[in-house]
């Protein structure tokens, strides 16, 4: 990257990180919403982006990591900071069994990614017959009166919540980061470009693949635990629903897939344009559903046709956002 | 010298179709053996069996003594043997220099000494000055070499070239036999490549030995193989060596 997007995005942060102090309690709730997307967007990334797997199930792991959480503070009092370890491995073990399958017995492309939709069908469809979670009626977890931002317990103001999934968004950028230069990164990399010349170098396919699964989910889980608390209601019509899981990875496909920035990217250009759109049809009068979902299609469209590397590489290019290649430091 | 690969009765049916029947030779430790025959007669699929892309029917392959037969492509890459691919399998979106990173991390455990190492083989293929190109950008050519580097990167013991001098132009085939005269003679690294510009096998291969219609037709030095009737009649024709 260049000086000048290092800058660029440093600003950006700060102005994410003083965002609640000078913008209302909306703004912020949309906010909320876009950042919840660029996280798990980033964590839909690592195995689209980087391994070449295409999930079209990944409300699957949201959906298990937010009711595995949600069900220990409910049933056994267990806190999300110690449920989001079993939420993540729940999610993980779901994800390596589907791998597992898929890989193990030659599913792949879109026989891969019906494969992840099946799943996450099933599951949408057996917790709506769980009844001990509440079944299609719902899961709830008990607000509490005013305690105050009891974070141990991740109750409190919507501040609260923007601060944790801000975190959650850093964490999985430099997480991904880190991920992107080691040694498995680059073996993802290579599996997503050419799997036989990989495997011809050495690369265990089936481990690397399992590995990227392994991350991806359990990631994703770790946004389904703040959705459960966040909003404290979870419904497996919407939890598992496969426009949920539409949602979460569009806004990689529309910043840039396999890039670092562009899941980031990708939601703060697609929820606040969706958002806006439900508030303009709201205040109209109008009673149009669907029409968000309409937009969603338009907008993907529109970056298949135009830009199908995503808006992140063009952008990058047109401000000089990042080093041509071959271009030295 | 003692052989370094030994492919002992190879067999590969595909639906009932032989590609490749009985078929037995070996590379001696530190030479040059040429496979060579006419489209179809089993070249690329006896480097897969050898190359563990699929599992022989029958018959049995060995490495330094150690049996690889049925091994999976990582395992055999792990025991010692490096190779391109006829169609060259970049990996496109990466940089030249990340290409041969994946291949060197095949032995090295750090990223850093990876790139240590994959700079090194960049350096010594001629492509030092490509090291940041995205792979998609190269002509044929530097893609061909890239391939070589990449394979070479793994630190093989027994490199596989699957018509790596195909579609170059004459001085870019003289440049990379220069390479794999070097490679072999400086360092020791034993190839057995397949390839149909005979000039180039004339000039560096140790022995040849000639597949047609998956069977073994004759095995010789590079001078007793064109001399063969049968090679002349299945495979060379009148076309002058």
């Amino acid at each position: 990257m260049t000086r000048r997007g290092i800058v660029l995005l440093a600003l950006l942060g700060l102005l994410l990180l003083v965002a609640p102090l000078v913008a209302d309690r909306y703004v912020v709730s949309v906010l909320t919403t876009v950042l919840w997307f660029a996280y798990v967007g980033q964590a839909w990334n690592v195995m689209m982006g980087f391994s070449g797997l295409l999930s079209l199930g990944h409300a699957l792991y949201v959906g298990l990591g937010a009711y595995a959480s949600a069900a220990l503070f409910v049933h056994f009092g267990i806190g999300p900071w110690l449920g989001l370890w079993v939420a993540m491995l729940v999610a993980m073990a779901a994800g390596c069994f589907i791998g597992f399958l898929g890989f193990r017995f030659g599913v792949r492309g879109v026989h891969f990614a019906l494969l992840t939709i099946a799943f996450a069908e099933v599951a949408r469809i057996g917790f709506d017959h769980m009844q001990w979670l509440g079944g299609s009626g719902g899961f709830f977890i008990p607000v509490a009166g005013d305690v105050g931002n009891d974070l141990l317990n991740l109750r409190g103001s919507p501040t609260l919540f923007y601060y944790v999934i801000l975190a959650l968004v850093l964490g999985a950028l430099a997480l991904s980061r880190v991920l992107l230069h080691s040694r498995l990164g680059y073996q993802w990399l290579a599996i997503r470009e050419e799997p036989e010349a990989a495997e011809a170098v050495g690369v265990d396919l089936f481990r690397a693949r399992i590995a990227a699964v392994a991350v991806s989910s359990a990631l994703t889980a770790l946004g389904g635990v703040f959705q459960a608390f966040y909003f404290n209601n979870l419904f497996p019509e919407q939890v598992f629903s496969m426009g949920r899981s539409i949602e979460i990875i569009l806004p990689a496909i529309v910043g840039g897939i396999g890039t670092l920035i562009g899941p980031i990217l990708g939601a703060f250009i697609l929820t606040p344009l969706g958002e806006g759109l439900t508030f303009l049809i709201e205040v109209s009068g109008f009673d149009l559903p669907g029409l968000k979902q309409l937009f969603y299609g338009v907008a993907l469209v529109v970056i298949v046709v135009f830009r199908p590397e995503g808006v992140w590489p063009w952008l990058a290019r047109k401000l000089r956002l990042v080093r041509a290649p071959g271009e030295s430091a | 010298m003692t052989a370094l690969l030994h492919v002992e009765k190879l067999s590969k049916r595909f639906r009932g179709l032989k590609a490749v029947s009985d078929v037995s030779f070996s590379v001696p430790q530190g030479s040059i053996v040429a496979l060579i025959g006419p489209n179809g007669a089993g070249k690329t699929t006896t480097f897969n069996l050898i190359a563990g892309v699929f599992p022989p029917n029958e018959g049995t392959v060995h490495l330094a003594g150690k049996p690889i037969t049925g091994l999976k492509p990582n395992r055999v890459c792990a025991a010692g043997i490096g190779r391109t691919f006829q169609i060259v399998k970049p990996f496109g979106q990466l940089s030249v220099e990340e290409n041969v990173i994946v291949g060197a991390l095949a032995r090295e455990r750090s990223v850093a000494a990876a790139r240590e190492h994959a700079r090194a083989v960049l350096d010594r293929l001629g492509l030092a000055d490509q090291a940041a190109r995205p792979a998609r950008s190269l002509t044929l050519p530097d893609r061909k070499r890239l391939e070589v580097a990449r394979a070479l990167a793994t630190r093989p013991t027994l490199l596989l070239l699957d018509e790596v001098l195909a579609g170059l132009r004459p001085t870019e085939v003289d440049r990379m036999v220069e390479v794999l005269r070097d490679l072999n003679r400086r360092e020791g690294l034993t190839i057995l490549m397949i390839e149909h510009v005979m000039r180039a096998v004339m000039a560096l291969s140790d022995r040849v030995v000639v597949l047609d219609h998956g069977e073994k037709i004759a095995e010789g030095t590079p001078s007793e193989v064109v001399a063969d009737p049968r090679v002349v009649e299945s495979y060379l024709g009148s076309e002058d060596i």
